[in-house]
């Protein structure tokens, strides 16, 4: 559907204008480049427009775990439509406020430094697979790439603790560059099982090489990895209970204490971008990507459309887990910084390091039904 | 035993599935938000709002200038002035409250030995300007004269505590 979609947009609309605009001999690559342009923005929009109603999303669903309503007047054309203008009406507001940069600010960094945390959960979203064709850039190093650019993220937390010459940012973003090294460790091993497992660093592989049903999915064999790479995305993100970098009760805000309108809502998209890009991955690793949950069974299995494999499965599952990330936030309290640390060095590596020979002699076994 | 019990409960997430549990089932609840312009909390006849001066029924102003409220009031919001009046009776040529000071505490109503000065059950109100906070004696009485039935029927129903 979707590639029709963009055939139609190259021959239709891209290459008539290329063809009178662009100079004899580069109409190829003008095409090429103004097609992935327009691939870029298709994933770019709904993206941004996910972010922009997650967090509307987030209060709505807190709102209703404490018992209340949440956000339900700002609507449009004077009409309450469950208050779903309030996140335009945020983005306003926030576009129109000045950005002010305190004095001792190291200008350059301070300003480069919420652009450095948008940019690679941004990036990321070059490798993922919303369908078995539907991929911007299919390369075979994928799974790399990934944890290259989530590794990265942390740089404009930490930039941006420095550059604000303020005490409280520095203080979190000391705490989020050690939560992000502990993490990381293990959301690395945990990335390598899932590589061993799926014997191909392609995401597109990985969730192909997870087909036939919900019990051929990587959540199985790899349980503990599942749960371990989910709770180091929830820290890697920064989000509750692993939000020691903010720290209101601390800290004020953490690293971002400093920034002020557009500034601190780019953070605060980097935020969400992640926590969406780490939703989609663990669909991606565990819970076989696009493919149907309902593939293979029997009876339910023979209905056409909901035994497909489809981007909507995708959407759903990503769904759920972003659901969890609100979940979480609305039950956990912050935990201690220590226990963050023991947590993730004590707790996760070591399940990590054992699983990884688990599934190495799972793999060299030929396990059905997921080796074979 | 009880050691390693422990520790597979925490390596299996055992109290933070409890804990999702709870909060999971609260998602369901009833919700108990008032929408505030649209529904409202129910108010006591004590409740403690804006200021008002009564008249009797005959049109007569209560206040007799005893400056009792202005003695009693802990913010020294109240600002009095009087004089004697043609026909002999002490009357005030000034009654200011400034409501920027006001703690509604209930003194100046408690201390009024003729019920002149009330707190009604009105609380929403507001101020644009400086001075639109400051009741003077025209305003207070326009406010009494405005809520005088209410005013009675909570006094009427205050009465037998008194």
């Amino acid at each position: 559907m979707f590639e029709y979609l963009f055939d139609a947009i190259r021959d239709g609309i891209l290459a008539p204008v290329v063809a009178m605009v662009a100079p004899a001999g580069y109409e190829s690559y003008t095409l090429y480049t103004l097609e992935t342009l327009v691939k870029i923005l298709a994933i770019l929009i709904p993206l941004l427009l996910s972010v922009l109603y997650l967090t509307y999303a987030e209060r709505r669903i807190i709102g209703l775990i404490q018992c209340r309503i949440g956000p339900n007047r700002v609507g449009f054309f004077g009409r309450r439509v469950w208050g779903l203008g309030q996140p335009i009406a945020d983005a306003v507001k926030l576009l129109f406020k000045e950005i002010i940069i305190p004095t001792g600010a190291n200008k350059r960094l301070f300003i480069i430094a919420p652009l450095l945390s948008v940019a690679p959960s941004l990036a990321a979203w070059a490798v993922v697979p919303f369908d078995d064709t539907l991929v911007l850039a299919d390369i075979n190093a994928g799974l790399l790439y990934i944890l290259a650019l989530t590794s990265l993220a942390v740089y404009g937390v930490i930039i941006a603790g420095w550059a604000s010459n303020s005490k409280y940012a520095f203080l979190g973003a000391m705490r989020s560059a050690a939560q992000i090294v502990a993490y990381e460790i293990a959301m690395g091993f945990a990335l390598v099982c899932v590589l061993i497992a799926a014997g191909s660093l392609n995401l597109g592989e990985i969730i192909s090489s997870q087909s036939g049903s919900i019990l051929h999915w990587f959540w199985l064999p790899l349980l503990p990895i599942f749960l371990v790479y989910f709770i180091s995305g929830v820290a890697e993100t920064n989000r509750a209970p692993f939000d020691v970098a903010e720290g209101e009760s601390e800290i004020v805000a953490g690293f971002h204490v400093e920034y002020g309108g557009m500034a601190f809502s780019i953070f605060f998209m980097a935020e969400y971008a992640n926590m969406i890009l780490i939703s989609v991955l663990t669909a991606v690793l565990f819970c076989g990507g696009w493919l149907s949950p309902f593939q293979g069974l029997p009876l339910i299995g023979a209905i056409p459309y909901i035994s497909e494999p489809s981007i909507l499965w995708l959407l759903i599952k990503t769904s759920v887990f972003l659901f969890l990330f609100l979940w979480f936030r609305a039950t956990f309290p912050r935990y201690r910084y220590d226990q963050i640390m023991r947590l993730g060095w004590k707790v996760f590596l070591p399940i990590t390091i054992v699983w990884i020979v688990v599934i190495a002699g799972m793999v060299v076994a030929r396990v059905p039904p997921w080796f074979s | 035993m009880q050691k390693i019990k422990d520790y597979f409960q925490s390596l299996l997430l055992w109290e933070l599935l409890k804990g999702l549990r709870l909060t999971g089932r609260y998602l369901f609840k009833r919700k108990i938000t008032v929408q505030y312009p649209e529904e409202k909390t129910p108010q006591s006849y004590r409740f403690r709002g804006l200021h008002a001066l009564r008249r009797y029924p005959n049109g007569e102003e209560r206040c007799i200038a005893c400056k009792l409220c202005e003695a009693v009031c802990p913010a020294v919001a109240i600002t009095i002035e009087s004089e004697e009046r043609d026909d002999g009776t002490r009357r005030t040529t000034r009654y200011d409250i400034d409501l920027t000071k006001c703690i509604f505490c209930g003194f100046c109503e408690e201390s009024c030995p003729v019920d002149s000065i009330v707190e009604t059950r009105i609380y929403e109100y507001h101020g644009e300007k400086r001075g639109d906070l400051l009741m003077t004696k025209q305003k207070l009485l326009e406010v009494g004269d405005m809520a005088e039935d209410q005013i009675a029927e909570d006094r009427a129903r205050e009465a037998m505590y008194r």
